[in-house]
């Protein structure tokens, strides 16, 4: 925007920059110039016109030609565009002199604004695919799990608001998040990254193969080849034919999981049994159907309530898709009817999972 | 310590484990009884996986006594380190060597669980094989019962032979006390407050596992090790989805 950014290091280059700040991408200043995307930020953040400012590296000196401009822009979409240059510069003379002892709280400021301002870009448009160069670059490292294969993560925050909980990174092999490796990342807000970022990510970029960097990390290491090769064989009682289940190719639905990633205790050769005190009891978090069909719920639900009228069309009923279009879709059935008696004793939910009656009514 | 290192160089070599265990990336190892060490015993068939068997053993138990070149002495220094790991995976199964790890154990030297939902949980180390030179150490969480690698890289490099493949789980039948609850709370992805269903049906499916497992286990009047346990805790599990509300996690959602 202005000439003199481009000679010194905007801020928003120079906070990117900083030790701790490396999962962060660089929002354009066009997106934080479009009001329409700092909606309702102003209540959320203090000072917020002198922290917009300073992110924009708007100097109170340049104000007046600024404000030409900004004169310009506002005339052009909103009539009460006469009344805003003189607020502006009354703001700006209280500024100069407040700066001194108030610099150190609009920096924080700045930081907030801009962490939600990044929250919202980064599942923008632009902003994802930024990210994407950065997860393709392994800017947000790979998942601690032995079973993952160095799978690589997205940073994720657990809560949208700000001031609860740190920045955690979410590994798409096994769906679960940890903590940041490094100590530096314990000091940035997991808000500033936001809930929806790494699952909205990967159903952006649906051709990322998130197992990928597995094989080039893993050819190296013979062992390792052989046993990747051997749970793939386990792992493959999924149709062939089938494309897509609930939404995601099989072989991207957590490739980490299932027969083969999951750690199997022994004792001089022999397992621990699960009768054992210290017997295993967490295997159901790291297990995947061999078979994802078996995920299909909807076409499940509706086999085993067959006469209970309203079945919707066979096309509603369908959440896998398969390659060569109607190839199997009988014999695919007779498969469920057969898993269905296994799947009938797990009392959990009760009624149908797409009955948003029950369980899915969120307040 | 690096000083100590050149004093090596001297006849009165002394205190070789000490500054074996104390220096840097052998956090994971605790010292090993003299007394252990010279039970030919303990140390039966190491003399074929070891080079220079004698002269390592030496130096192990601060009695090298021998004249030897820069590169020879490198060599035995090397087979010194590799003996001292061999010996450490049969010690740590014994009762004084699983004491000495539980206490380290319990300062958390081998590190903590970086999964979110353990909660910091002291790890273990163990290694995925009992053949030397296989594959590197990995860390054990009792509170999710999988395998991560170690932060620092030179930890990465420890031979994962040097503990074993039972270690860990011979501990904690030997300290039932030590195990963490188990807890069934999961990450669920979501995107703009609404579950990912790919990823909830996974999860769903994976519950339905689990409750299996605890029918099985209540069958075999055998206690499950859950956190929340009894039919209440279920019902409130159910409640909890119904309300989307709470602990940040089942209830990780947009807020206004």
């Amino acid at each position: 925007m202005s000439s003199s950014s481009q000679v010194t290091e905007s801020w928003i280059s120079s906070f990117c920059g900083l030790l701790g700040h490396e999962y962060f991408a660089e929002v354009s200043e066009d997106f934080i110039e479009d009001d329409f995307n700092l909606t309702g930020l102003q209540s959320q953040v203090p000072m917020y016109k002198e922290a917009l400012e300073m992110i924009l590296d708007v100097e109170p000196e340049d104000d007046e030609d600024e404000e030409d401009e900004e004169e310009e822009d506002e005339d052009d979409d909103e009539i009460l565009g006469d009344e805003r240059p003189t607020g502006y510069r009354r703001a700006s003379e209280r500024r100069h002199l407040r700066m001194a002892s108030d610099l150190s709280v609009i920096e924080s400021s700045a930081e907030l604004l801009y962490g939600l301002i990044h929250q919202r870009y980064i599942t923008s448009r632009p902003g994802i695919q930024q990210m994407a160069e950065k997860y393709e670059l392994q800017h947000f490292g790979t998942c601690p799990r032995v079973h993952c294969n160095s799978c690589r993560v997205l940073p994720v925050g657990l809560n949208d608001t700000p001031g609860h909980e740190t920045v955690k990174l979410f590994c798409p092999s096994c769906l679960d998040v940890y903590t940041p490796p490094n100590s530096r990342f314990q000091t940035v807000d997991g808000a500033f990254f936001g809930t929806t970022f790494p699952s909205l990510f990967f159903m952006t970029f649906t051709d990322i193969d998130i197992a990928g960097s597995r094989n080039s990390a893993g050819a190296a290491d013979a062992l390792l080849a052989i046993q990747q090769a051997n749970r793939d064989a386990k792992n493959n009682a999924t149709p062939s034919h089938i494309t897509s289940i609930n939404g995601v190719a099989p072989h991207n639905l957590a490739p980490g999981l299932g027969p083969g990633s999951i750690y199997e205790p022994r004792i001089y050769g022999f397992r621990v049994s699960e009768r054992a005190r210290s017997g295993p009891r967490m295997k159901w978090l790291r297990m995947r159907p061999a078979d994802v069909t078996e995920l299909d719920e909807t076409r499940r639900y509706w086999e085993d309530h067959a006469g209970d009228g309203d079945q919707p069309d066979e096309e509603d009923l369908n959440m896998i898709d398969v390659a060569e279009g109607k190839a199997a879709p009988t014999d695919r059935r007779k498969k469920l009817q057969a898993r269905r008696r296994r799947a009938n004793g797990s009392g959990g939910g009760g009624g149908s999972p797409m009955d948003t009656n029950g369980i899915g009514a969120a307040g | 310590m690096d000083d100590f290192n050149s004093e090596t160089d001297s006849d009165y070599t002394s205190y070789w484990r000490d500054w074996f265990i104390s220096s840097r990336g052998n956090e994971y190892f605790c010292e090993i009884d003299e007394e252990y060490l010279t039970d030919r015993f303990n140390l039966t068939g190491l003399n074929t996986e070891v080079q220079y068997y004698q002269h390592a053993l030496d130096l192990v138990t601060d009695v090298f006594d021998f004249d030897c070149d820069d590169d020879m002495r490198e060599a035995i220094e090397k087979s010194a380190r590799h003996l001292y790991g061999l010996v450490h995976a049969r010690y740590i199964v014994t009762t004084r060597g699983l004491a000495k790890m539980l206490e380290k154990f319990k300062k958390s030297d081998f590190g903590k669980c970086p999964r979110v939902l353990c909660q910091s949980q002291p790890l273990l180390p163990m290694g995925q094989s009992d053949v030397p030179n296989t594959s590197p150490v990995k860390l054990y969480c009792a509170r999710c019962e999988d395998l991560y690698n170690p932060k620092s890289s030179r930890h990465a490099v420890i031979d994962g032979a040097y503990f074993g493949t039972s270690f860990h789980n011979i501990l904690f039948q030997v300290y039932p006390a030590m195990l963490p609850p188990k807890s069934q709370r999961r990450y669920e992805p979501r995107v703009f407050g609404f579950k990912v269903h790919a990823a909830a049906s996974l999860g769903r499916w994976q519950s339905d596992e689990r409750e299996r497992m605890k029918e099985r286990l209540r069958q075999a009047r055998v206690e499950t090790g859950f956190e929340e346990e009894d039919e209440d805790d279920e019902e409130e599990e159910l409640e909890d989805e119904d309300m989307e509300v709470g602990d940040g996690f089942e209830g990780a959602m947009v807020q206004q």
